[in-house]
């Protein structure tokens, strides 16, 4: 920049503003993409754990237990999900992921211990072959739903919204629609296909929970019911899934991945992740429901210290897509070459929709998901979840807790006001909680 | 032909119903008393024959699988919703969203069917002997609607590649929903299906409406191109 001090940039119509507008003008259609919110918003990052102290005394990093273990849904589900880790993978569609990438995603997940799940489009053979613990998703669009998957279903997880778009639906454009995405969607070839975003045969939580009483009868009242929402109101929206007779509540944040999304989408609906677990755990603990009925939480996490933040919330598990993505291969810099071919650069690729992804991964193009190897994929996968996992255990020995799932807000603080104000924790070196009173 | 076994409502809990249904091979059943019950012989995965005496619940013959269901009364909402093959029939009225996203086999309703008669539907039948509520058939992606008295507004709203085939009026098309040409091969279609249905209508009276698929993609402009040109 030496030399352009007397270039005044605006911040309002800042360069990339600018090169919207410019794009819109071009083409006279939204935005379309992949990835999350891009926007900095109050995220974990603005809480720090406490540690130990006078007061409270640390476990012995290598010595002393430390519990992962989750079990989701013993609520209502004769058959609940046992977890050995309380980070499960999110639901990723097979058409916006090739297959080889929901087979890597499932043999990471099946090696850490944990679930994965299925997406809007179906659930294929190779999935549930590859994964010892598959959660089925019920969605708005029912494509390729069918009583015989949800039977062979661990889970079966009703998706009201999620984060990236609560009240937007499915999105998967024709580049992606190949003969095999087409057929198990119903759905005529290369169509840009846009989902419906209201479940077909009901409204409103009082229809839902006839809806949950139907899918249990036709499974025999064996799996759980999990029901997943985009942070909107999560006060309100868990509550009412409670109601409704959910045996787990997942909510995913503003931050949340997603394949195909209208950019304005993206950044404008929803509130972030961190706004979102509190207002949740209150609604649960208010209907003395927390721990009953479980809480999952997505959107944005990244690092053991994401999951060790979320449970100390009060959430029982969280659920990664992204960063799944990034830990099999995607963005990789090894390709910006390719990636700066299309435009972009390893690091800020996010055309997730475009079906020309040069990791193999967000693709339907035989040649492109040739190049992920999903068995060494799934190996990344399973060693980046164990590392979560060992973070995460770090951080609670480090507050004296035998089991991750004693973490509580007590001990952390809040970097900033709106963090503390968030999260109902103190701001650091204060014992002010904003809209608390002292 | 050997009795029905008999199933009563009014002494047995849903899911002792259910799953006597359910774990059936074969064979006919009859349930009495259904008093509007919910999700009633949902989930059915062989030939058998229920026989409902009776008004039934939301989402009544769900997800069926080879199995008839005929039900003597009206139904509520999402009867036979995701229905894959069998026969489901109601003599009365159904609710809303009746045959909704039902991937295959054959939904008959004597009576009205209320909104969202077929909504997403990806390959049923539908058939219906009175009127159906508006917003029938959004989104219908296969399979065939057939109705012999009127349809509400907004019929067929974005549409994909299911057929609409209506006797009465239609209150307005939706989005992308056009009225098409009947051929020979649709007029032997329907006399084929009321025929299944044990409806009576002439084939000929029926109008046809399908997709425009001015829908199925974006159309982007490209003024730079243009330009460079
Ligand atoms: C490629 C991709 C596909 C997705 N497909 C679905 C889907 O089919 N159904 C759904 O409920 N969520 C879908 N999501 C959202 C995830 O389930 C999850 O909520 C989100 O990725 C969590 O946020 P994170 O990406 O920051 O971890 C998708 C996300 C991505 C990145």
């Amino acid at each position: 920049m030496t030399g352009d001090w007397n270039l005044r940039w605006s911040h309002t119509f800042s360069p990339d503003v600018l090169a919207e507008i410019r794009r819109a003008a071009n083409t006279g259609v939204y935005s379309i993409r992949g990835f999350g919110a891009k926007r900095a918003v109050p995220n974990f990052d603005d809480l720090v754990f406490l540690g130990a102290s006078m007061s409270r005394y640390p476990l012995e990093g290598y010595r002393e237990a430390c519990g992962t273990d989750v079990v989701l849904g013993a609520r209502h589900a004769s058959e609940p999900v046992h977890l050995d880790i309380p980070i499960t993978i999110a639901g990723m569609s097979f058409g916006s992921l090739s297959a080889n990438a929901k087979e890597a995603l499932g043999r990471g997940a099946s090696a850490a211990g944990t679930s994965t799940t299925t997406g809007d489009g179906g659930m294929t053979d190779e999935e549930r072959g590859h994964s010892t613990k598959l959660v089925v998703q019920y969605l708005p669009s029912r494509y390729g739903m069918n009583p015989d998957d949800l039977r062979r279903a661990d889970a079966i997880e009703v998706v009201v919204g999620q984060g990236a778009k609560p009240g937007g639906g499915g999105m998967l454009m024709g580049q992606k629609i190949s003969e095999r995405v087409a057929a198990m969607r119903t759905l005529p070839e290369g169509i840009d296909q846009r989902s419906a975003c209201r479940h077909p045969d009901w409204t409103g939580p009082d229809d839902m929970e006839i809806k949950i009483q139907e899918l249990r009868e036709i499974t025999g009242w064996r799996v759980p019911i999990y029901v997943k929402v985009g942070a909107a109101r999560p006060y309100y929206d868990t509550a009412l899934a409670v109601k409704a007779g959910a045996d787990v509540v997942v909510v995913d944040g503003m931050q949340g991945g997603t394949a195909a999304t209208q950019d304005v989408f993206i950044e404008h609906v929803g509130i972030p992740t961190l706004a979102a677990v509190p207002e949740a755990v209150r609604a649960l603990k208010e209907l003395d429901m927390h721990r009953t009925v479980q809480l999952v939480v997505a959107g944005g996490i990244r690092t053991g210290a994401d999951v060790a933040k979320a449970l100390a919330l009060g959430a029982d598990a969280v659920s990664i897509g992204t960063a799944a993505l990034v830990a099999i291969g995607d963005n990789d810099p090894d390709l910006d070459d390719e990636y700066r071919a299309l435009g972009s650069a390893a690091g800020a690729w996010d055309q997730y929709q475009a079906g020309n992804d040069p990791a193999g991964i967000t693709t339907q193009d035989p040649e492109l998901a040739s190049r992920l190897d999903p068995v060494l994929a799934g190996r990344r996968l399973a060693n980046y979840l164990k590392v979560l996992t060992l973070e995460a255990q770090t951080l609670a020995r480090a507050c004296g807790k035998s089991h991750v799932h004693n973490l509580e807000p007590q001990d952390m603080a809040a970097l900033t006001v709106e963090a503390a104000a968030m999260a109902g924790v103190p701001l650091a070196g204060t014992s002010w909680v904003p809209g608390r009173d002292a | 032909m050997t009795a029905a076994t008999a199933l009563d409502l009014a002494g047995a809990t849903l899911r002792e119903v259910n799953s006597t249904l359910q774990a059936a091979d074969g064979g006919s059943f009859r349930v009495v008393n259904p008093q509007g019950a919910h999700a009633l012989a949902c989930g059915l995965d062989a030939p058998v024959s229920v026989h409902v005496d009776g008004p039934v619940g939301y989402y009544c013959a769900g997800m069926n699988q080879h199995a008839t269901v005929h039900v003597d009364g009206n139904a509520g909402t999402g009867l036979a919703e995701n229905v894959m093959s069998g026969t489901v029939t109601v003599t009365g009225n159904a609710g809303q969203s009746a045959g909704a996203t039902g991937h295959g086999g054959l939904v008959v309703v004597h009576g009205n069917a209320s909104a969202r008669c077929g909504i997403s539907m990806k390959g049923v039948d539908i058939v219906v002997g009175g009127d159906v509520g508006h917003m029938s058939a959004f989104m219908a992606q296969a399979g065939n609607l057939v109705v012999l008295g009127d349809a509400g507004a907004d019929l067929g709203d974005s549409i994909y590649e299911a057929r609409l085939f209506v006797r009465g009026s239609v209150a307005s098309l939706g989005a992308d929903c056009v009225e098409k040409e009947v051929r020979p091969e649709h007029l032997e279609f329907l006399a084929a299906r009321l025929a299944d249905a044990g409806l009576d209508a002439d084939p000929a009276d029926f109008r046809r409406y399908g997709s425009a698929r001015r829908l199925y993609n974006f159309h982007p402009d490209d003024v730079d191109a243009e330009v460079a040109r």
